[in-house]
């Protein structure tokens, strides 16, 4: 008969009670757990998605739009760049990298990018089947686009105009899937990737009739250009060169991110804030359950005495009441965040990454296990303190 | 077996309860007598190293319970003595066994479930191991009380008014359990009762004396000792041993 089994025993007397504050005490922990694996995702998943990422070079427009037009692919972008821009870049000896986007189609709500081979390799992104494009109105699609819409190697699709589904589509310029790549955790999972030429052929063969056929070739364009520094001196001077020199905009995903997260983080910090709330309360809950508790076992704490515990051992018997009810509770509040995050990852397409993020322990987890475990113990110590100074004589002969 | 000598406690707001002497020897059955609200259930409790009365010596199987830290009066306590109160105090979010079990465990005793089955057998409420308290009649539940007093085969055996609100034949059955279980286990038996049915069942008597007003003096710690003395010897206690 230890102390643990007795505290559950008086658990299990008052089950409403119990269940009560584990429940109360488990979604608090899990709504704060969730906001950790949430922001913890997403902050991974945008360094991710721009890593090695030092520059995004495009049409005049806010930088912020260009980052998430040009990295995370979910804004419009704000024009198109010439071609032309692309090689002076490259010439530049500040640049080690540049790899061109050409955007404005997609398929099926998944962008079409046209782009060289770079792209594949900046992810370290490898084919699950079939092969790299190497002709016009040839694809390679993402995991998350296969997983999405069973296009495989061999099947052919016509993308529709603009980023958004429901775009009029080229009815008469079918891609055609020569691969597929394995999924990378990056943005380029959602993506449908072809040549450059592809995404000009499409639109060329859209508008050419209006054309004369002898004009000559008309001026080649891209919409962005992703840019890797040669040297870390390039971060002083290029972007400021780009945005004074020519009619482009240098927009640095590191600072656009950073500016992002401030803004998501204080939302997540008010959710956050608001399950502690719910952890506070459920430490409340507890206390008011145990100082209650206590009233009703006043007799019962006289007679472990009478029958030989000491002081410190009713009051442990609070104590460990306490922890075990907090114990259960967090290990179900954060059972319940990492089943929501992997259950959330699994019906999102697009926040599939999640699941992956669901089976991680993170360390600020230990966090909240301590938090919630040093709530139960703040919330037993009153009525600790009062079972141990129960008047034991007084308590039996009170007839 | 034990012996208390010029104990004196006040109790209450205006009572104080005085044994100038009292030896009582192994294996012997006691009545602690004496009208309602004159310090019985006091005595029993300074017996039980529950209080430590103000003035005098308490010498219990040998241990003088006044040199023990509380602590280790705790423990003594669980080893020592088997209290079984007025109200029974069965933990009610335990079943009759656990209850035992609980008996053991809390003085640091080892877990011994056959002396716990043995046990409930031979206080005839063994088909009842995993009942809860609540279900059980006043009669099983002082059953089990007992059996929970004695499982530690402790040196003296308390009972604070064991025949309260029983009829005769059931008073009569309440007291042979405990003599029974008291002898099965080598116990001094102590009962402090008012019932005068139960006088003819216990062969030794110690009567507490009657207080016929409050004694104020005897609870102030400054008042000198010969005026408690004096008081002590005016309403002394009367002992009545058989053979002796």
């Amino acid at each position: 008969m230890t102390a643990l089994r007795l505290a559950l025993a008086y658990a299990r007397r008052r089950p409403l009670s119990t269940l009560l504050v584990v429940a109360l005490l488990a979604i608090g922990v899990a709504t704060v757990t969730l906001t950790l694996l949430l922001s913890r995702e997403l902050a991974d998943r945008l360094t991710r998605d721009a890593t090695g990422i030092d520059l995004v070079v495009g049409a005049k427009g806010s930088p912020l739009q260009i980052v998430l037009a040009g990295v995370y692919h979910v804004d419009v972008p704000p024009g198109n760049i010439p071609l032309a821009a692309i090689g002076e870049l490259r010439a530049n000896p500040l640049v080690r990298e540049v790899i061109p986007l050409a955007l404005g189609d997609s398929f099926r709500g998944f962008r079409i990018v046209g782009t060289e081979p770079a792209l594949v390799a900046h992810y370290g992104a490898t084919l699950r089947d079939g092969r790299l494009w190497q002709a016009p109105l040839e694809a390679v699609v993402g995991s998350a686009v296969a997983a999405a819409t069973g296009v495989g190697v061999g099947a052919a699709f016509a993308g529709s105009h603009g980023l958004a589904e429901g775009g009029g589509e080229h009815g008469d310029a079918r891609y055609r899937v020569t691969g597929v790549l394995a999924p990378t955790g990056t943005v380029l999972d959602r993506l449908v990737l072809t040549a450059l030429d592809s995404v000009w052929a499409v639109h060329e063969h859209h508008t050419g009739e209006e054309h004369d056929e002898n004009e000559a070739e008309p001026e080649r364009e891209v919409t962005l250009a992703l840019v890797r520094y040669a040297s870390p001196l390039a971060a002083a001077t290029l972007p400021r060169a780009i945005d004074r020199d020519t009619a482009l905009v240098a927009a640095s995903p590191a600072y656009e991110t950073a500016r992002l997260m401030t803004v998501f983080g204080a939302g997540l910090d008010l959710i956050r804030a608001f399950a502690l709330l719910l952890v506070v309360a459920s430490g409340f809950m507890l206390f008011v359950a145990l100082a209650q508790a206590l009233e009703d076992r006043r007799y019962d704490l006289a007679i472990l005495r009478a029958l030989g515990a000491s002081r410190r051992r009713v009051a442990s018997v609070l104590l460990i009441e306490s922890l075990a009810l907090t114990l259960v509770g967090t290990v179900a509040g954060i059972a319940l965040a990492h089943a929501a995050a992997l259950g959330i990852g699994l019906v999102l397409p697009d926040a599939a990454p999640l699941s992956a993020a669901a089976r991680r322990w993170l360390p600020e987890e230990w966090a909240v296990v301590a938090l919630a475990l040093g709530a139960g113990i703040l919330a037993a110590l009153w009525p600790a303190w009062r079972a141990m100074r129960v008047d034991v004589a007084a308590v039996l002969a009170d007839n | 077996m034990f012996e208390l000598t010029n104990v004196s406690h006040g109790y209450g707001a205006t009572h104080a309860v005085t044994v100038p002497a009292w030896r009582a020897g192994a294996g012997e059955a006691w009545l602690l007598a004496g009208p309602s609200g004159c310090g019985k259930s006091t005595v029993l409790h300074i017996l039980a190293g529950l209080i430590v009365p103000a003035q005098g010596t308490v010498v219990v199987a040998g241990t003088d319970v006044r040199a023990l830290s509380e602590g280790a009066r705790d423990r003594w306590r669980g080893c020592t003595i088997g209290l079984v109160p007025q109200r029974l105090h069965l933990v009610g979010a335990l079943d009759v066994r656990d209850n035992l079990r609980l008996a053991q465990s809390l003085p640091g005793m080892p877990q011994d479930d056959a002396r716990i089955t043995a046990l409930l057998a031979a206080v005839g409420v063994a088909h009842l191991a995993h009942r809860y308290p609540r279900e059980l009649s006043q009669g099983q539940a002082q059953r089990v009380a007992v059996a929970r007093a004695v499982v530690n085969r402790p040196a003296l055996l308390l009972a604070d008014e064991p025949t309260a609100n029983l009829d005769d034949a059931h008073a009569a059955q309440a007291l042979e359990l405990l003599r029974t279980q008291a002898i099965e286990a080598g116990a001094t038996l102590v009962v402090a009762s008012h019932d005068r049915r139960v006088r003819p069942l216990l062969p030794r008597e110690f009567a507490l004396p009657v207080e016929d007003e409050p004694l104020f003096a005897q609870r102030d710690a400054e008042t000198p000792r010969s005026e408690s003395r004096g008081r002590l010897g005016a309403s002394a206690p009367s002992v009545k041993e058989p053979g002796r």
